[in-house]
């Protein structure tokens, strides 16, 4: 058996023992017990499991394991000390979800989105979230959490 | 004749829902009174329960009845622990409408405790009442009620239980913040102190008194959802997310298209790989692996032989459903006046046909299910709107006893009216049955797409009247498949004939958010149009000539309102549209404004004002959250989303071929809220959706000057 792959998730180590061409997605959830990061498509076009890797947006289902070389970071890690970051705050105060099941996706993004472009204007968020599917329709509580937290995140930088 | 009449009388909100999946409740309770003192330890317990059982179990007529064993009809019940938690149950499920928020807030409200301190358990076929399922807008209009009927049984309770122990009468006593207090003596005491050291249950009186809404102080209040910091944290677990020790992932060999059967099954090579258990059962062919890619190599080494069948494709669907009307189901007849006289008396005459497409519901947490077999008993955790009718499935599949079926609904990733099926919890109970450990079944994308079922296709033909004076003479009204939800129509015509008739489907279809009211709508909507059109008249003003419903007509002049209709235009392509019904006792109006690129026909939704009125508000940041989201997914339905198939296979079983809505093609919208506390609360999920198709058509035709009869408006924009 193969020495298992080294894989930083959340700023901690994991021995991972999935073959290497697995998709990050799987090796995540079913693995690790990630379970956060969700399911939508299996082909990019949801966006319901958009991790950051190195700090970028990508969709873990289209990522093999042995393809990961920087860091992952996922829903769970969002949250430092009990606090939670303000994108999941905003999130929680605009009451920007209903299923939810697209939640971790759209924050995620939206973190990404915000490392890239601290006061991004309503165009740039649509531009950039456009791969981001809420079949419940919250899209314009998203937009506004998004904004919400920008201007929380100027006060208080991470 | 006997089935005419029943139609005729039929209340309004009991429109018939063919295809809602319906059957005959099976009315069952597994825990008796020792099992619930067991389980939640002393304390004080209420319950309702359904009228005809009540007359049954009724023996002495005692309203304070407190009984020693539960009728097994129990509708909704309640739990007060002498911690003072509350615990309300119900067999409804959360599927992102949010209703665990608002029924605990209609409890809480009701049974005067803090909202925090209300607990929801939800969807268990062991712990929570009989219920039909969460689907038809009906948990506010019947399950909040029911439960605060409960909570109020409770506070009587409460405050007879204090005024005893000191002696006085319970109305000279106040219940406010889980407290009791005596104004006159000055003592006061807790809910949680009430409860110790009791196992009192008790049935409500028939009849008690809920609070009216307009002294409501937690409901109808936008409190935030519930476990809202679950789910931004990623730490709520979906079905799909589970992970009972050792878990075993399920996948299903699927026919290659709809209709085929299996001929031969040769599962041999897929049996060399040692750590897949391999399922031929029947027509049922599944495997179970330790890991989902070993289950979906073992899938993909069982070599099956099938035999297709021929089977529409979706270019000929229209002519296909007409031409395979169900002529041995009946037909669904609402007939007033006549029609050849009422085409007589009109000025105008229009005729129209309009279509509606197959379209998906497209949850983002596709179907799943996790099983596990104990000591010959199931346990089943699924997303679906039906628990206990999984339940009786799983029963009669596996030939167990009810009792020894159990399904639990972990609030679910959305369902629209897709989830009224039983497949994956069949599915996965099946595989856990051969290997002994717990299974999950989560379906890919595809198989959602594919292998569960559709909102109905349809045909509208209308044929219609209107005299000189703006008024509806005739309306002849013919829906072949779509359904009979919203069918009938809410304007004054002396003369209708209004019909549905069942078609056989070719494609496996059930219920959707709003259902057939969206198409019937659609249809109305636009032929209101063409005949204010026709009679020369305002469409707004035509519709107002024709309604005589008050509340109808508020909605539309609340849209019209705020949108400023009528609008002039002020740029090219631009176009103004409106429409509006009732539907499941709720009201809505809707304007929206488009706008049209010649050059590539597309068609964009600028704006959309929405007025609706559902009675009484519960929670006005959870309807608002429910009004945009169904104009956001109706916008999918009626611009762009449409099920294409061809030789019994779906060819745009991706998120990649079928368009549903996203960030860009959302418009600005405008909600009105018509806050009515002097009529009961309806349900508000479905009805805000069936203005808006209709009211996008108008602004096509407003516009453009052609008018659009299908849906979606612009597939190809």
């Amino acid at each position: 058996m193969a020495p298992p792959l080294e894989l930083v998730v959340n700023d901690q180590k994991y021995p991972v023992h999935s073959d290497p061409d697995t998709r990050l997605l799987t090796v995540l959830r079913d693995e690790l017990g990630l379970t956060g990061t969700k399911y939508g498509c299996g082909e990019g076009q949801c966006g319901a499991c958009t991790v950051l890797i190195g700090g970028s947006p990508r969709r873990s289902c289209q990522v093999l394991l042995g393809e990961v070389v920087q860091p992952v970071t996922t829903i769970e890690g969002l949250e430092k000390d009990g606090h939670l970051h303000p994108v999941q705050q905003a999130f929680l105060d605009l009451d920007a979800f209903q299923c939810a099941y697209c939640t971790s996706g759209m924050i995620i993004s939206s973190v990404a989105l915000l490392t890239q472009k601290p006061d991004p204007s309503s165009t740039d968020i649509v531009q950039f979230m456009q791969g981001n599917i809420c079949r419940c329709g919250t899209y314009p509580r998203i937009v506004d959490a998004i904004q919400r937290a920008a201007k929380s995140m100027e006060k208080q930088p991470r | 004749m006997s089935t005419l009449l029943n139609k005729f009388t039929r209340e309004p909100e009991l429109e018939p829902e063919r295809y809602e999946f319906r059957e005959a409740p099976i009315h069952h309770f597994a825990l008796d009174r020792r099992d619930f003192v067991k389980f939640f330890g002393a304390g004080i317990m209420v319950f309702a329960a359904a009228k005809d059982a009540l007359a049954l179990q009724e023996s002495g007529g005692g309203r304070q009845n407190h009984s020693e064993e539960l009728p097994k009809e129990i509708t909704a019940w309640l739990h007060i622990g002498e911690d003072g938690s509350v615990t309300a149950f119900t067999g409804k499920v959360e599927i992102g409408q949010n209703i665990r928020t608002s029924l605990a807030q209609s409890v809480a409200d009701e049974l005067r405790v803090p909202f925090e301190t209300v607990r929801m358990v939800m969807g268990d076929t062991q712990l929570t009442p009989f219920d039909m399922g969460t689907f038809g807008s009906r948990t506010t209009p019947t399950m909040a009620p029911q439960l605060r009927r409960v909570a109020s049984a409770a506070r009587d309770l409460l405050l007879q239980t204090a005024a005893k122990e000191w002696n006085t009468a319970p109305e000279k006593l106040l219940a406010v913040n889980a407290k009791i207090t005596d104004p006159a003596s000055g003592r006061a005491t807790t809910y949680a102190d009430v409860a110790r050291g009791k196992t009192l249950a008790q049935r409500i009186p028939d009849e008690d008194p809920m609070t009216p809404a307009s002294e409501w102080t937690i409901a109808g209040k936008s409190l935030p959802k519930v476990d809202g910091r679950a789910f931004v944290t990623g730490r709520h677990q979906y079905t799909s997310d589970l992970r009972p020790a050792g878990l075993m992932y399920g996948k299903v060999l699927r026919a290659p298209s709809f209709g085929a059967t299996m001929t031969s099954c040769d599962i041999s090579a897929a049996q060399k790989f040692p750590a897949a258990v391999i399922v031929h059962d029947g027509d049922f062919v599944g495997a179970a692996a330790s890991s989902e890619n070993e289950a979906d190599e073992a899938i993909a080494a069982i070599r099956a032989e099938w035999k297709e069948t021929s089977q529409p494709s979706s270019s000929e669907l229209f002519s296909y459903l007409k031409q395979n009307v169900a002529s041995d189901e009946p037909s669904d007849l609402r007939q007033s006046g006549s029609i050849p006289d009422g085409l007589a008396a009109a000025t105008h005459r229009l005729e129209a046909t309009y279509t509606v497409a197959y379209i998906a519901h497209a949850p983002l947490e596709p179907r799943a299910a996790v099983a596990e077999w104990k000591d010959g008993k199931l346990t089943v955790r699924t997303g679906t709107q039906r628990p206990f009718a999984t339940r009786d499935a799983l029963a009669e599949a596996f030939h167990l006893a009810k009792e020894n079926v159990r399904v639990i609904v972990p609030d679910t990733g959305s369902a629209y009216g897709g989830k009224h099926t039983p497949d994956a919890a069949l599915e996965a109970a099946r595989l856990a049955r051969a290997t002994g450990k717990p299974v999950k079944i989560v379906w890919t994308r595809e198989e959602e797409f594919t292998w569960s079922y559709f909102r109905p296709a349809g045909v509208i033909e209308i044929k219609s009247g209107v005299a000189a004076d703006g008024k509806l003479t005739a309306w002849e009204f013919h829906n072949y498949n779509s359904g009979a939800a919203g069918i009938a129509t809410p304007y004054t015509v002396p003369n209708q004939h209004i019909e549905f008739h069942p078609v056989r489907s070719p494609l496996r279809q059930g219920s959707y958010r709003g259902l057939a009211a969206t198409a019937n709508h659609f249809a109305r909507e636009s032929h209101m149009d063409d005949l204010a059109h026709a009679a020369a008249m305002d469409p707004l003003d035509f519709r107002l000539k024709n309604i005589s419903d008050p509340r109808l007509r508020d909605v539309f002049q609340a849209a019209a309102e705020s949108f400023g209709w009528p609008a002039k235009k002020t740029k090219p392509g631009q176009g103004f549209g409106i429409g509006g019904g009732i539907e499941k006792s709720g009201y809505v109006a809707t304007c929206t404004e488009i706008s049209t690129d010649d050059a590539r026909g597309a068609i964009r939704v600028v704006r959309v004002v929405t007025a609706f009125d559902c009675g009484a508000i519960v929670n006005p940041d959870g309807l608002r959250n429910q009004i945009m989201g169904a104009n956001i997914m109706g916008l999918g339905g009626a611009l762009f989303e449409a099920m294409a198939f061809n030789g019994g296979r779906i060819t745009n079983a991706r998120f990649a071929r079928y368009r549903v809505p996203r960030f860009r093609d959302v418009p600005d919208m405008e909600i009105v809220l018509m806050d009515r506390k002097d009529i009961p609360s309806a349900g508000a999920g479905e009805t805000p959706l069936v203005g808006l198709a209709p009211a996008i058509g108008n602004a096509i035709f407003d516009a453009t000057g052609v008018r659009r009869t299908t849906l979606p408006l612009a597939p190809r924009a």
